[in-house]
């Protein structure tokens, strides 16, 4: 239905996955356009995690597939969905607990880099400027998601909002051409979800493409460009917010037939 | 009192060998959950590469220490390879494999090397060439050799590199969050098959750098003088909790002197029943207790820490 929109930096063309007898996702396609907030919705279990997964490699689709920036996207790993120009941030949180927020950040920039083994042994000096660079990025970033003044305490010691922030940070760090928010507002409260959709409405700006999941429908409804609506698996609708929201279809699936 | 000096100086010697060594098997566990038991037969090899580079080199009349250099890193480079070899051959098809199969394909992959090491080398012990000079020293009635002293601080150096490297490094970064959680780490770019080789790359570089000590302290080598070895240093893994850095580090140390003091007061304390010769007793009575009541070890942390 949305073969021809101009612009598109990811095309999903009849994606299907199954576990067992569960149709998790049922021939879903849709586009989604370069420089825009793309919001994706549905109750539980409508597969939108699923949808995720499978664009970032962490699982591979039994039918149909992607292109993304023009090129078919070929996720069987996901550091190559990394390098394609796909981050993502998780529903539940998945920071490295271990790690500080600046090393966070920094092991986000991994993709961009290239110094390898045997460069890290013996520090040459390309390996040291390299490392350098992603330190200076990595604040910069955590400057970007007003963290900074946490760059050194242990990631799973940040607040809520703030291990929020990190996440999305991580993911910028991969220098993403689509970025992917799977439920970034769960947990948060009203001023908190007010200065996220800010950070977000920001990257925006600032040139990279969102795939927004959300339970928040006001905050989809918002901030998004178009929604796309999935129930069982299958799209229902995609289209820009006020259609979206009239949709008798999309009524049903939210409030029950 | 002096032999109690002496033995822990011993001990100290003996346990900074250990160290290294166990440095090998807890990077791998920390990373990906595998006990490489293979990695003994790795200092083994890094030990016999030694004799035969320096030994022929000294024979055709190079200075020893050029001979002991020119041995020692091609000990390093030749375990290396085998560290990336076993990796790649051995454990990377069993990935997804059930925990036991990997497991006991590197006890097969010991077994191998073993077999390949004794069909180069032959079945006799080795002498292994004197690549530093006798001298030795006292101090407050022990004694100790040049030879103790070189083995204690280059460990240390050694130590002291790896720590920077996982701790300040883009590499080692990225073995710290792969081992915490390598989903997202794939998912940060990070790709994991370039970073479990690592882990055995620089595992088996340390165990290189330990084989040449286990030779130069005892002169004399053999096929199968990897396997004890590496039950201790494994011991001391767990000791110290395995896939900690630095409780591989303390676990080596700890494990060495208490080795060596064992051995020092075995025979006073059994009345002479039992003699020095059964200190191997000591490395294993530690295991069972560690495993009876800490088994996560000394500096250990619960494993799938998944967030």
């Amino acid at each position: 239905m949305s073969a021809n929109l101009p612009n598109p930096l990811l095309e999903a063309k009849a994606v299907a996955k199954h576990f067992g007898g569960v149709k998790a996702l049922q021939d879903v396609s849709l586009t989604i356009r370069k420089g825009e907030i793309y919001g994706l919705i549905g109750p539980n279990g409508a597969g939108k995690t699923t949808f995720f997964n499978c664009m970032t490699g962490l699982y591979v689709p039994d039918g149909g597939g992607f292109v993304f920036d023009g090129a078919p996207l070929v996720a069987d790993a996901p550091d190559k969905a990394a390098a394609r120009g796909i981050a993502r941030t998780f529903q539940n949180i998945r920071l490295f607990g271990n790690m500080t927020a600046l090393e966070n950040v920094m092991v986000g920039r991994h993709v961009r880099t290239k110094a390898g083994v045997l460069g890290a042994m013996f520090q040459n000096a390309a390996t040291k400027a390299e490392e350098a660079a992603i330190r200076q990025k990595a604040i910069d970033l955590l400057h970007y998601v007003r963290i900074e003044e946490r760059a050194d305490d242990l990631s799973r010691n940040l607040s809520y909002g703030d291990q929020r922030r990190l996440e999305i940070a991580r993911a910028l760090a991969t220098d993403p051409k689509l970025l992917c928010l799977d439920e970034p507002a769960a947990g948060m409260n009203g001023t908190e979800t007010e200065q996220l959709r800010e950070l977000i409405d920001g990257i925006r700006r600032d040139g990279t493409t969102i795939l927004l999941i959300e339970h928040d429908v006001k905050l989809v409804m918002g901030l998004c460009d178009r929604v796309a609506v999935l129930d069982y698996g299958a799209l229902v609708i995609e289209d820009v917010p006020a259609v979206v929201q009239k949709d008798q279809r999309v009524i049903e699936a939210y409030l029950g037939a | 009192m002096d032999i109690f000096l002496q033995q822990i100086i011993n001990g100290l010697v003996q346990g900074s060998i250990y160290a290294l060594v166990a440095l090998g098997y807890t990077m791998v566990y920390g990373i990906m959950g595998l006990i490489n038991f293979a990695h003994g037969e790795v200092v083994m090899i890094g030990t016999l590469v030694t004799i035969t580079v320096a030994g022929s080199l000294i024979k055709a009349g190079m200075p020893v220490a050029v001979a002991g250099l020119a041995g020692l890193m091609a000990a390093v480079l030749v375990c290396m390879a085998l560290g990336w070899a076993l990796e790649r051959v051995a454990y990377r098809p069993l990935r997804n494999a059930p925990r036991l199969t990997p497991l006991i394909t590197a006890i097969g992959m010991s077994i191998v090397l073993q077999n390949l090491a004794m069909m180069i080398w032959g079945r006799n012990y080795m002498t292994f060439p004197s690549l530093l000079p006798k001298m030795d020293f006292e101090f407050a009635g022990a004694n100790f050799t040049l030879i103790q002293i070189i083995i204690v601080l280059v460990s240390a150096a050694t130590m002291g590199g790896l720590l920077l490297l996982v701790y300040r490094t883009k590499l080692g970064m990225a073995m710290r969050a792969t081992a915490q959680n390598p989903a997202v780490a794939s998912l940060m770019g990070v790709n994991i098959n370039r970073v479990i080789a690592a882990a055995f790359v620089i595992g088996s570089a340390l165990g290189a750098v330990a084989g040449v000590m286990v030779g130069t302290y005892y002169e004399i080598a053999h096929y199968q003088m990897g396997f004890m070895l590496g039950l201790k240093a494994f011991t001391a893994a767990v000791l110290g909790g395995i896939g900690n850095l630095a409780g591989a580090m303390l676990g080596g140390i700890l494990l060495g002197i208490i080795e060596a003091l064992g051995a020092g007061y075995i025979g006073d304390l059994t009345g002479g029943f039992l003699g020095s010769h059964y200190q191997d007793i000591f490395a294993f009575v530690v295991l069972i207790v560690v495993l009876m009541f800490k088994p996560s070890g000394l500096f250990g942390e619960k494993t799938g820490d998944r967030a």
